[in-house]
């Protein structure tokens, strides 16, 4: 059993945030994991991605081989087709469709859906209007988290659980509402 | 004891600990921040050694070697760029030698991902004559780093942990096991460490002896293994660090590995190297950073009668990080199938600076100044403010290493540039920008230096600064600045003609003058809040 996961966004959309949930759950879950992340000069607002491989056998590559990928999971349209090579032919694409739009040659927003459309097993989520509907646009990475999380070799009660730990130092209402958004990504999801 | 999720920076921080640490230093860089980040933290808990970030890397080791003196365990920690800053110490280390352990913990920075170059420090450890390790994920870099205290104090020699970004921001569970107690306080000999010509050419031939023996050690760690494949006598494969990871995912399906070595500790084990050598016709090295273990087996001749390839060959790039994907065509693979992109290129998302940052109002007003002195030249440092290179800044003009600002722009003035500009951030002033502002001083250069003062080091993720506010003042007034062209501003869109005024008349004087541009980081501010609640 093992499962490749490409997390990508931007730089303060929270992607590392996604990796310490599942990273967390998967230890909980005595799972073998690497994850590789960008620190530095690239989180100022830049493209980001993280490479989280999960296994209950050795892994041993910190990169995902490129077209060995079970999933992109993206909390930002572009950013998805940045990573697109990295997918293996039967592999899904779980991506938000709000578009993050701080670059001033941002492509037409439609082709961009258009082309994350075109992969088969592709699920387009409106997180930012979920996230606003949990109570803060910030919240749209635990939408996404959400989103995947039936697609996921994680038990979800275990991805729960560290969110809570994630959040509780800064208040029940933030837990609540970060929880909230998962549930709301993961409705949206009908299979 | 309970295993530990870590970053590979991490895992050497706690391996440090773990071996009797009773002091560690940095000076903050991507990718080596977060072993201090750790240290400090964990030291806040454990209260039986101390963590600090220093003003810079050469203070970072000096300090170091001070405990080493004193027969304690020290670790100094850095990104590449910074062993230049310390390589005066560093160098001689090895010569003076070491009484308690000391472990340089370096991360190398292949692609450039945060840095201006790939330099790779395990030739500085080669030239120093000193032990390294290069673990190939976290759970080695903890258990080399504590063995790297063991075989300082065993050879007497400083003991380098060489890492590359990849590792260094890798994460994944790591096992720890008991730790052991800091040595008690025991003082180094004076003849020792006193390095006048007569103790130190006595003291470099004892380091130049000891080769053969560190090489025996090698010969026989546990971090190099020679795993032979009698069955195929056409290739062997050696590779190191990050690198052995990529080899290994391209076998995962395939058990006839062929003979492999695996390198973890240097000086290069000869006799493991011979052995592979003699039991293959073709040699593929996979290493990550410079090609420093095929450059030695190539020599200037090759080895007679194999075929060795490698980065030197074009079997593999010369620049930039490897990937699973690069090691694959070494080995011949084809790739895996994949998607394509329609429409590529796609556009890049470059870093920038954030909205409502200190610096960009500078930058807007000192375009503005600008505008109308065409021989003007901005030479820049090391920092967020690097990203005024960028549009829609285009503010400017170099940045090539820590405090460089300052000084080349002595040199600029010095050679006709008018108005000659340097721009440098608090602490990057801190890390070596005041010595080159002396030296201006002592002739009055006729420059500006703008002092981008954000009070935090920003871009490494918002260490504290070693000099902000008013202490700046004082040291450029210390250091001989004329008190009347030490000017204050504070960049904000409201003061912008405000702020104008002040750097044209700064700028239009014909001498030395520094404008201190003073206001928070706007995500300290924010983290600041966030704490708050």
């Amino acid at each position: 059993m093992k499962q490749d996961v490409i997390l990508a966004g931007v730089g303060g959309q929270g992607i590392l945030s996604i990796a310490f949930v599942i990273d967390n759950a998967a230890l909980k879950e005595s799972l073998n994991f690497k994850q590789a992340e960008v620190h530095g000069m690239a989180q100022r607002g830049g493209a980001v991605q993280s490479h989280l491989r999960l296994s209950d056998s050795s892994i041993y590559s910190d990169l995902i081989p490129k077209g060995k990928a079970d999933m992109i999971l993206s909390v930002e349209p572009l950013e998805t087709l940045r990573y697109l090579e990295y997918l293996a032919p039967e592999g899904l694409i779980i991506t938000s469709q709000s578009p993050y739009e701080n670059i001033p040659d941002y492509p037409d927003r439609d082709k961009v859906i258009n082309q994350v459309r075109k992969v088969n097993e592709a699920r387009l989520i409106d997180s930012l209007k979920l996230a606003r509907k949990a109570g803060s646009a910030k919240t749209q990475n635990m939408v996404m988290l959400g989103a995947a999380s039936r697609h996921l070799i994680i038990k979800e009660k275990n991805l729960l659980r560290f969110i809570q730990v994630l959040f509780e130092s800064r208040g029940r209402s933030l837990v609540d509402m970060n929880i909230q958004a998962f549930y709301l990504g993961q409705e949206a999801v009908k299979t | 004891m309970k295993s530990e999720i870590l970053l590979g920076d991490e895992a050497v921080g706690l391996g440090a600990i773990h071996a009797g640490l009773y002091k560690a230093y940095s000076y903050p860089g991507t990718p080596a921040s977060e072993i201090m980040e750790y240290l400090i933290k964990a030291s806040q808990k454990r209260k039986n050694f101390h963590a600090s970030w220093c003003v810079n890397e050469k203070v970072a080791y000096e300090e170091a070697l001070g405990v080493s003196f004193a027969g304690r365990r020290s670790l100094v920690s850095m990104k590449h760029v910074g062993l230049n800053v310390a390589a005066d110490p560093f160098m001689n280390s090895a010569v003076t030698g070491t009484n308690g352990g000391l472990v340089v913990a370096v991360a190398d920075d292949p692609s450039m991902h945060s840095s201006q170059n790939e330099q790779d420090s395990r030739y500085y450890a080669h030239f120093a004559q000193v032990f390294c390790f290069e673990p190939s994920n976290p759970q080695e870099a903890y258990e080399m780093t504590r063995k790297a205290f063991d075989i300082s104090e065993k050879t007497n020699v400083p003991v380098m942990v060489r890492l590359v970004t990849r590792l260094s921001h890798s994460r994944s569970r790591v096992q720890p096991y008991p730790s052991q107690k800091p040595d008690s306080i025991q003082y180094g000999k004076w003849e020792d460490w006193t390095l006048l010509p007569v103790n130190a050419r006595r003291r470099f031939k004892i380091l130049v002896e000891k080769q053969p023996n560190l090489v025996e050690l090698s010969n026989r760690s546990e971090f190099n293994s020679l795993t032979l494949n009698k069955k195929n006598s056409q290739l062997g494969i050696i590779t190191s660090g990050i690198a052995y990871n990529y080899v290994l995912e391209n076998y995962l399906q395939n058990n006839a590995i062929p003979s492999l070595l695996k390198i973890g500790a240097y000086p290069l084990p000869a006799n493991l190297i011979q052995d592979l050598v003699r039991q293959v016709e073709t040699l593929l090295i996979v290493e990550e950073g410079y090609p420093f273990i095929e450059k030695n087996l190539r020599g200037q001749f090759g080895i007679s009668g194999k075929k060795i390839k490698g980065k030197l060959s074009g079997d593999l790039p010369l620049t930039g990080e490897l990937s699973p994907d690069l090691v694959r065509k070494a080995l011949e693979m084809p790739p895996y199938s994949t998607h394509f992109l329609e429409d590529s290129p796609l556009a890049s998302r470059p870093p920038k600076l954030c909205q409502g940052c200190p610096h960009a109002d500078t930058f807007h007003a000192l375009n503005e100044v600008l505008r109308s002195r065409s021989g003007a030249n901005v030479f820049s440092d090391i920092g967020c403010y690097t990203l005024g290179a960028l549009p829609p800044y285009n503010a400017v003009h170099t940045c090539v290493c820590m405090g460089a600002s300052v000084s080349m722009a002595k040199g600029g003035a010095d050679a006709g540039v008018d108005p000659s500009i340097a721009v440098i951030g608090d602490s990057t002033f801190a890390h070596s920008g005041i010595t080159p502002l002396l030296d201006a001083a002592r002739v009055k250069a006729n420059m500006t230096v703008i002092i981008l003062d954000n009070e935090v080091v920003a871009m490494t993720g918002g260490q504290p600064t070693f000099a902000s506010g008013e202490e700046l003042d004082r040291i450029a007034r210390g250091v001989g600045v004329e008190e009347k062209h030490i000017r204050v501003i504070t960049p904000l869109p409201k003061n912008k003609e405000k702020n104008i005024r002040v750097m044209k008349e700064e700028i239009d004087y014909k001498g030395l003058s520094v404008i201190i541009a003073s206001r928070e980081c706007v995500q300290e501010a924010r983290k600041r809040k966030k704490k708050r609640g």
